[in-house]
């Protein structure tokens, strides 16, 4: 066990605590999207797609009184499935910026009981932000002293403030380091160029880029498509019901699948980047993960290839249906099973770097 | 700490402190109205539907329509901040393994900042004046700093394992 390298992982330091807690966060979070995936996000897309086709079935029946009723039930569905995608997003990025704090720690100029005390500090705001966005949706505005804020936004509001204040404290510390040249009192992280931390970084390079091209062209030539043609279709379907036309079916379904290109395409342009990202951070937590050089390999093979397949299949779910949506889930399992293949790596380093350290006492 | 990985390191904290800072400010002040007003919107329409008046019901769909347009870009620049944010501080982070001059890196960073504040600005923009060209053009300028910059560094990364 390197020396130089057993120092930058010193037992309750604030470096500990981010990267334990981010890969934490982000295994969570994906875990978390992964089971919405299966089995709330079709069931709610089905749920919604019923209830728009109610709603016209109310206007050509002209009951006002009923579409109302029907829209709060929509409201509700809509609520459900947004809270789940934010819960999940909010707690992976809480999770990369916790591993991309624990990189630039050794620049942070304050005490490490304040670094350790900040660090404390965000991961517990990284884990009560989504739990409050999660819980939006059912606790609703029950006992709220606010006319549109419940206790759960309020929760996770509070989670957000918490992550800017501590971002704000790692901001004045390098500040301090910029300024004064003070010692961080940390050493900087080790560069060692294994086969593990390039291709991590390569690949995430390429993801991200990969990503970034996909969303340019998503905002050029499909953005402003889509709007328009959601606006068509609702014109469509609304005049269709009013008259007494047939149709209202044809309507709803263009609609339900106009939804879905859309959320398919934005899902494969955010998950590269994710995923390239994620890569980029794992390449620095590599120094950490005592496993055989054979296991650390398998991990990001495994790693990698979940994070191209479920972008590509995510997208592949417009034509192929839920073939591809199943093959998606596997892929984001497979970025689970490597992110905590990784996570087992270091939970194993830093037991033996503490029992190596008792053994010394 | 080279002048490059200050403006990575430095600009990405600057940047996610303001994406949450706008995120904060939408979630408590914004986004709550605009939902209400957006499913509202909708909701009129379809009871104008109900009641036979076809002119309101496209009127409250054009409403819907404007009101989405502007969620989604306020979203998107929330999120795009703290993600641009996060790729500036990696990359600060792995600055020693790109292969690339010191001032060409310098300016790379400088790239890639201003393309980073500049590119989500352009998106919220957008949400001023409807469809605005001159909104839409400094969204792709920033999006094509950010996209040349990565390249860049991307080659560079490439040219040091060879």
């Amino acid at each position: 066990m390197p020396a130089q390298i057993a120092a930058t992982f010193a037992p309750m330091s604030s470096r500990r605590l981010l990267i334990f807690g981010g890969i934490a966060l982000i295994a969570g979070g994906m875990l978390f999207g992964d089971i919405f995936a299966v089995f709330v996000l079709h069931q709610n897309g089905g749920q919604t797609g019923q209830t728009l086709l109610a709603a016209t079935e109310a206007v050509r029946a002209g009951n006002a009184l009923a579409v109302k009723q029907i829209f709060e039930h929509l409201g509700g569905l809509l609520e459900d499935h947004g809270t789940k995608v934010d819960a999940h997003v909010h707690m992976t990025d809480a999770g990369y910026l916790a591993i991309l704090l624990a990189l630039i720690q050794p620049y942070v100029a304050l005490s490490p009981k304040r670094k350790k005390l900040l660090a404390g500090w965000f991961v517990s705001g990284g884990l009560f932000l989504p739990v409050g966005i999660f819980l939006i949706h059912y606790v609703g505005l029950a006992y709220s002293p606010f006319a549109s804020i419940g206790w759960a936004s309020v929760l996770a509001d509070s989670a957000g403030v918490v992550l800017i204040v501590v971002l704000i404290g790692e901001t004045w510390g390098l500040w301090m380091f910029l300024r004064d040249h003070r010692n961080a009192g940390e050493p900087a992280l080790p560069t060692d160029r294994t086969w593990e931390r390039r291709a991590l970084m390569g690949g995430g390079i390429v993801l991200v880029l990969l990503g970034f091209l996909y969303g340019a062209w998503y905002a050029g030539f499909d953005l402003y498509r889509h709007e328009a043609r959601e606006a068509g279709i609702l014109k469509t379907m609304l005049d269709r019901a009013a008259a007494g036309q047939g149709g209202t079916v044809v309507a709803v379904a263009d609609y339900g699948s106009l939804a879905a290109e859309r959320a398919v395409k934005i899902a494969a342009h955010s998950h590269l980047i994710e995923f390239g990202l994620l890569a980029m951070l794992l390449s620095f937590v590599q120094p950490y993960v005592q496993l055989s050089d054979n296991w650390k390999r398998r991990w990001v093979i495994v790693l990698l290839i979940g994070s191209i397949v479920l972008p590509v299949f995510v997208l592949l779910e417009l034509n192929l249906g839920l073939l591809a949506g199943g093959i998606a889930d596997l892929g984001g399992l497979l970025v689970i099973v490597g992110l905590t293949g990784m996570l087992v790596g270091v939970l194993r380093y830093s037991g033996s770097l503490d029992a190596a350290s008792g053994a010394t006492r | 700490m080279s002048s490059a990985r200050k403006l990575l390191v430095f600009g990405g904290i600057s940047l996610a402190v303001l994406g949450m800072l706008y995120g904060l400010h939408y979630a408590v002040f914004i986004e709550h109205q605009t939902l209400d007003r957006m499913g509202g919107s909708l909701a009129q329409a379809f009871v104008r539907g109900a009641e036979g008046n076809a002119p309101e019901a496209d009127r409250a769909v054009d409403v819907y329509a404007s009101t989405k347009y502007d969620y989604v870009r306020q979203v998107d620049v929330h999120s795009h901040w703290i993600g641009l944010a996060m790729l500036m501080i990696v990359l600060g982070a792995t600055l020693d393994g790109v292969a690339l001059e010191e001032r060409l890196l310098t300016w790379i960073a400088a790239a890639l900042f201003t393309g980073s504040l500049v590119f989500p600005l352009g998106v919220i923009l957008q949400t001023v004046s409807h469809g605005a060209i001159w909104a839409a053009a400094l969204a792709i300028l920033g999006s094509g700093l950010v996209t040349v910059s990565l390249a860049v560094l991307a080659w560079g990364f490439i040219r040091s394992t060879t």
